[in-house]
């Protein structure tokens, strides 16, 4: 029998090991799981490099991860938000690397790691700075960039239900980067705010089908004041 | 910086109502964080615009009264936002594909610089010790069928932002189609920059010494 939910937090994370790469989901607030990252604060792996949009700010998620001195390097979109002190701060101490990459690379860089593709020319980021010393190409008289994929050996996602196959639906704008950090990582581990029964998801509305989902974990209820 | 008080600059309001004015019915639009967000607030309600917004969301809304406020339903800007009937939420894979894919009709950015061939700079000062952060700019950039940068035309030091090469580090080559400032509006393009209108009491040959570019007028029968 397949069961892919785990009792608790810290099962969820418990394969978790130093010098992993994490993928972690979420854009602002939306869609980051933050128990999950929680729990990877308590398991104490360092040396970590992690994969999100944000760098974290104030005290909690990946800004926790930063201020406990856990992370190795960051390769994100944008780390400059407000209360980023804890990025700021070892980012400009030299403590901690940062690959800067324009948010559609960091998206198509992680589809071509979970589709199993060697490479993705894309016209993003051509003649910038965040592009040089890349291989680029021309092709039909357009120019484009020489990206390789983004793999993870960890991905944590917040999400909204799931079932014990690893199905996972997710809530509005919380979706974003859920479903393909969930197909490039070795292990994807998801913190829903519901699990459900076996054929209570609709299968037509699926947004993530369980192949792509290592271990699902219940989480804290939906993260709004509206409910549903 | 124009001393002159008969040039009649236009407010950031309505710059904004100036944007919204060339948005058709029916476009696909993104407006991005900032000013460009502003344009929402002037699209005519006799047309049907889908704002797109980078964080999987297309038919975004005004945003809510403060006890509808949702953390899950939130714009690129991280605020709380709404959705319209009919809209829709996607993936950032989705996202971005709509973007580069060229399914975006228009996008609107602020900007540090634009050249006059349409190069774009807005996302890095290149200051020392800056923390840099790009976010979707570049993806906007060079994506959106046509990108419409709204800005004033000169800093508060009085320097032209319109000019001839970029010193600011670049988002994207040759992708700003249409410059939208508090003293005109241009036409940018391979050949250089056209004006299509000047605001009250600014002739071109002002606008030519104020910025130091050689400026033309566009041919009265250019689409403005």
């Amino acid at each position: 029998m397949i069961n892919k939910i785990a009792g608790s937090m810290e099962d969820a994370v418990a394969d978790l090991h130093d010098g992993a790469s994490i993928m972690i989901s979420g854009f602002g607030e939306a869609g980051v799981p933050d128990e999950l990252i929680e729990a990877v604060v308590a398991h104490g792996a360092t040396d970590l490099t992690i994969i999100s949009n944000n760098a974290g700010t104030g005290e909690h998620g990946i800004a926790a991860l930063i201020r406990e001195n856990r992370v190795r390097k960051v390769i994100c979109s944008y780390p400059k938000m407000a209360a980023a002190h804890h990025f700021n701060a070892r980012y400009q101490s030299g403590e901690l690397e940062l690959e800067l990459v324009p948010q559609g690379n960091l998206a198509c860089r992680i589809e071509a790691a979970g589709s199993g593709l060697g490479a993705v020319y894309t016209p993003t980021g051509y003649g910038t700075i965040l592009a040089e010393g890349k291989e680029t190409r021309e092709i039909d008289g357009k120019q484009y960039v020489l990206e390789y994929p983004i793999h993870a050996d960890f991905a944590l996602i917040g999400a909204y239900a799931g079932d014990r196959w690893g199905n996972v639906v997710y809530r509005k704008a919380a979706r974003n980067f859920g479903p393909i950090m969930a197909m490039a990582a070795k292990q994807s581990i998801v913190q829903v705010s519901r699990i459900v029964e076996l054929g209570e998801l609709d299968p037509e509305t699926i947004v993530t089908p369980g192949i792509f989902v290592g271990k699902l974990v219940l989480g804290s209820p939906v993260n709004a004041g509206e409910s549903a | 910086m124009n001393q002159d008080k008969a040039v009649q600059r236009l407010s950031r309001e309505d710059l904004a109502r100036r944007v919204a004015r060339d948005i058709p019915d029916g476009a696909y639009v993104n407006l991005g964080i900032g000013i460009p967000t502003t344009v929402a607030n002037f699209l005519p309600a006799d047309r049907e615009t889908v704002l797109h917004s980078e964080n999987g969301i297309l038919g975004m809304g005004p945003a809510p009264a403060e006890d509808r406020i949702d953390w899950d339903l939130i714009n690129a800007g991280k605020q709380p936002v709404t959705m319209l009937t009919g809209g829709c939420f996607f993936h950032h894979g989705d996202s971005f594909a709509m973007m580069r894919g060229g399914h975006i009709d228009i996008c609107v950015l602020g900007a540090f610089q634009v050249s006059v061939r349409g190069d774009l700079a807005n996302w890095h000062t290149g200051a020392p010790g800056a923390i840099p952060a790009v976010g979707g700019a570049m993806d906007l950039a060079i994506g959106a069928k046509q990108v419409f940068v709204m800005m004033d035309l000169f800093t508060k030091t009085g320097e032209s932002k319109l000019v001839d090469h970029c010193t600011y580090p670049l988002t994207g080559l040759g992708c700003v189609s249409r410059l939208y400032t508090d003293h005109g509006v241009f036409e940018l393009g391979p050949d250089g920059a056209r004006v299509i209108e000047l605001v009250e009491g600014l002739s071109i040959a002002d606008l030519s010494r104020l910025t130091g570019l050689e400026l033309a007028m566009a041919p009265a029968d250019s689409p403005a």
